[in-house]
């Protein structure tokens, strides 16, 4: 019965009302919020949405094949966008498999509402057919989470939560809807969504941001740590202001790339574990660090007391329990990152008198370049990353997998505008890349997209290339094939004395496996087809395509400062 | 501190915020699905060394009020910062700094014997416990108050031998006005 577009029920006036059911108001609150791309997944318990997706025709729904890659998806449909990604499951099973893609979310503070259908409210906690305790288990893993106990409550939930994933430091919310509740018929909605709690950007405090400006006036070897907060707070003009005007170096984090243009002159790269040796010895040189945006993760840090051991720290950033959660900080300003950038750039009209730290960084810089030798039989991955900066003018969007080639792009990709890399960052899931890149797509069909993945993390979520070629999203797959979990040999060769267990894969031929698809497929086992095969990737217009790169299978990811150690342990190229 | 009168707290404050004893977190937190779990989840979850937990209703039937006892020597900062953050919380405040009137509800369950009656009887009525069942073998003891003093009338019945203890964990109020 409520599966019926729209009923009529008969009223004491004789007049016949328009009735709608949940699920109706669901897709319209929807569209309302101006939601017009959806990753998702049907089932039983989501069939009233699904139906009411029907006649939603101005709502893409992307169906994917898996729910992970729905998450995934809507990731990278928010980082490519900064607008809030939406995926949608059923009950029970479909709603864990999201839970990956939420975690990621979660750690690197994307804006994603997850819509999960839930088995009818008079059987929840009896076990019913796919039923999962999906408030249960998203607890730790989003920033906030409803249960739909009212339909009239629809709009106002989806309308807070949306806000509530947007808003202050983003993240992933979950909205959890009982089959009743999209099902059943309702005639009025509790009114128009409340005003939402949640406090707008908010403004640094003067005197914080005097007394940052007071200690970057006296620094000596200042340096700007920028991570992914510059990104989702659009702050990359603001930063780039304040850059061009006090001539102060910058290094950024591996979410924070692309907050400053990297072929700007005052752009150091990616510091940190595999970050370039030039970034890691200025922060250690450093005497003051103005920090913004970023949650001094393991993989910058280090050894944490060994992290800028001289520096004075300046730390903005929009959530105060990152300040001081593990280094101190000497000026702490809770601030969104662009209205703090602003105001120090206003508080610092002039250069700062840095010559003599620029020689020094210079040196570095001339000293400590990244390399690596491209001869003549086997393709080096770093030679991959660099050719396709080059083709694509470090324009298109890269967005990568997990592993060794996620740190190569991350080094040799150097990002002109935010949200052109997007990377699996604090959670490190391997299957992201390629699920992400078709979020990618979707939000920016215009866009150049690369998925470049290991030959590992593909295979977590390559089943969704017929998702790609349904949709012919000209996604270019590049996936840097050298036959192992490359990451976890070389900490193998390294740390456990080469005794490779359980590494190696034996692949299917990637080229042949697209072709199946219905995709384009190449194969690429000679440095000079590299430019070509590159290039012809690219001008793929009509649905994706697929270059299996064989590369140099004994590769290492270098320079690398060994987990938990410090610059001085740094193992140079 | 063992005798019960005159009232405890009405000593000030440390000057310091109560460098001194365990850091109490008052949490006013709306009822909605959850909610508990989620303070709960995050303080298990960020590891954070908590000694107690208590959950009041209060006078708005949406709003309850959550005690987080931390164990000695824990700065509350940090997971003040981050009950914040959850988006049912209202308001967080570290009771520790400031003048409060803190009750405790607990019921003993003690052993006693023709020989050793009275002087449990007489422990009860210098602590202004009251007698809420007595039997041949045992005697229940309500008795409330600042956890120091709940403290002390258990360290002086357990010689007689406590069968059973259950503690509220702590109320608290802002003393004056202004809200807690």
């Amino acid at each position: 019965m409520a599966t019926s577009a729209v009923q009529a029920t008969p009223t004491g006036s004789g007049r016949e009302v328009a009735v709608r059911i949940g699920a109706q108001v669901l897709v319209e609150t929807l569209r309302r919020l101006g939601v017009t791309a959806i990753f998702g997944h049907p089932g039983g318990a989501a069939l009233p949405i699904y139906d009411a997706l029907y006649d939603a025709r101005d709502i893409a729904h992307v169906l994917v094949r898996h729910e992970q890659v729905a998450a995934h998806a809507a990731v990278g449909y928010a980082r490519a966008t900064g607008r809030v990604g939406v995926c949608l499951a059923t009950s029970g099973p479909g709603a864990t498999n999201l839970i990956t893609g939420l975690t990621d979310a979660y750690m690197d503070s994307i804006p994603v509402v997850a819509i999960t259908a839930q088995v009818p409210t008079a059987v929840i906690g009896r076990d019913a057919f796919q039923e999962a305790d999906v408030i249960g288990l998203t607890l730790p893993i989003t920033k906030h989470s409803y249960l739909v106990r009212d339909p009239a409550d629809l709009p106002a939930v989806l309308a807070e939560a949306f806000a509530v994933a947007a808003s202050g430091r983003p993240g992933p919310v979950v909205v959890d809807v009982p089959r009743d509740v999209s099902q059943t018929p309702l005639a009025a909605t509790r009114g128009e969504p409340a005003p939402s709690r949640r406090p707008g950007p908010r403004a640094p405090h003067p005197g914080q941001i005097a007394a940052a400006a007071a200690l970057l006036r006296e620094a000596r070897r200042p340096v700007v740590y920028a991570g992914g907060g510059v990104i989702s707070a659009g702050a990359s003009a603001e930063l780039t202001r304040l850059v061009d005007r006090t001539g102060l170096p910058v290094t950024v984090t591996l979410m924070g790339k692309g907050a400053i243009d990297e072929h700007h002159p005052r752009c150091l790269g990616m510091l940190g574990m595999h970050g370039t040796v030039y970034a890691n010895y200025a922060v250690d040189a450093a005497d003051v660090v103005l920090a913004v945006g970023v949650r001094f993760d393991d993989r910058v840090t280090g050894r944490l007391r060994d992290f800028a051991p001289q520096a004075r720290f300046i730390h903005i950033d929009i959530d105060p329990a990152e300040i001081g959660k593990n280094k101190p900080a000497h000026v702490p300003i809770v601030a969104d990152a662009r209205a703090a950038l602003a105001a120090l750039a206003d508080a610092l009209p002039d250069p700062l008198p840095l010559e003599p730290w620029w020689r020094q960084l210079g040196e570095w810089q001339a000293r400590y370049p990244l390399r690596y030798r491209q001869g003549d039989d086997v393709i080096k991955p770093q030679f991959v990353c660099e050719t396709l900066a080059r083709l694509t003018a470090d324009r298109a969007v890269v967005v990568t997998d997990v592993g060794q080639h996620q740190m190569w792009a991350a080094q040799f990709c150097r990002p002109r505008a935010p949200r052109t890399f997007i990377s699996s960052g604090g959670l490190g899931a391997m299957g992201f890349g390629f699920p992400a890149a078709l979020g990618a797509q979707v939000a920016r069909p215009e866009a150049t997209v690369v998925a470049l993945v290991g030959d590992g993390g593909f295979q977590m979520t390559m089943q969704d290339l017929i998702t790609a070629v349904e949709w012919r999203l000209p996604v270019k797959v590049v996936v840097l094939n050298n036959g192992s979990l490359g990451m976890v040999r070389q900490w193998q060769e390294f740390f456990y004395r080469q005794r490779y267990a359980h590494v190696f894969l034996r692949n299917p031929d990637f080229a042949r496996l697209a072709e199946v698809f219905g995709a384009r497929g190449r194969s690429v086992r000679r440095p000079d087809e590299v430019e070509a095969a590159l290039a012809w990737a690219l001008a793929v217009q009509d649905g994706p395509c697929v270059l299996d790169v064989h590369v140099d299978p004994q590769e290492n990811c270098l320079p690398m400062i060994p987990s938990g150690q410090s610059v001085k342990e740094m193992i140079l190229g | 501190m063992a005798s019960a009168a005159p009232a405890p707290e009405a000593r000030p404050p440390a000057a310091n915020g109560a460098e001194r004893g365990p850091r109490t977190l008052g949490v006013l937190v709306e009822m909605r699905t959850a909610v508990l779990e989620r303070v709960a989840g995050l303080l298990r979850r960020r590891g954070y060394p908590v000694r107690e937990l208590v959950l009041g209703r209060t006078e708005e039937p949406h709003l309850a009020r959550l005690f987080v006892v931390l164990e000695e020597g824990a700065s509350g900062e940090q997971v003040a910062k981050n009950l914040n953050k959850l988006v049912d919380v209202r308001r967080v405040a570290d009771l520790s700094a400031q003048p409060t009137v803190v009750r405790e509800l607990a019921l003993i369950k003690v052993d006693v014997t023709p020989g050793t009656r009275q002087e449990v009887l007489l422990a009860a009525r210098v602590f202004r416990a009251r007698v809420v069942d007595m039997g041949e073998r045992t005697l229940t003891l309500e008795v409330s108050g600042r956890p120091e003093k709940v403290d002390a009338l258990y360290r002086l019945l357990r010689r007689h031998g406590v069968r059973e203890l259950v503690r509220s964990g702590p109320l608290v109020l802002v003393r004056g006005p202004q809200s807690t």
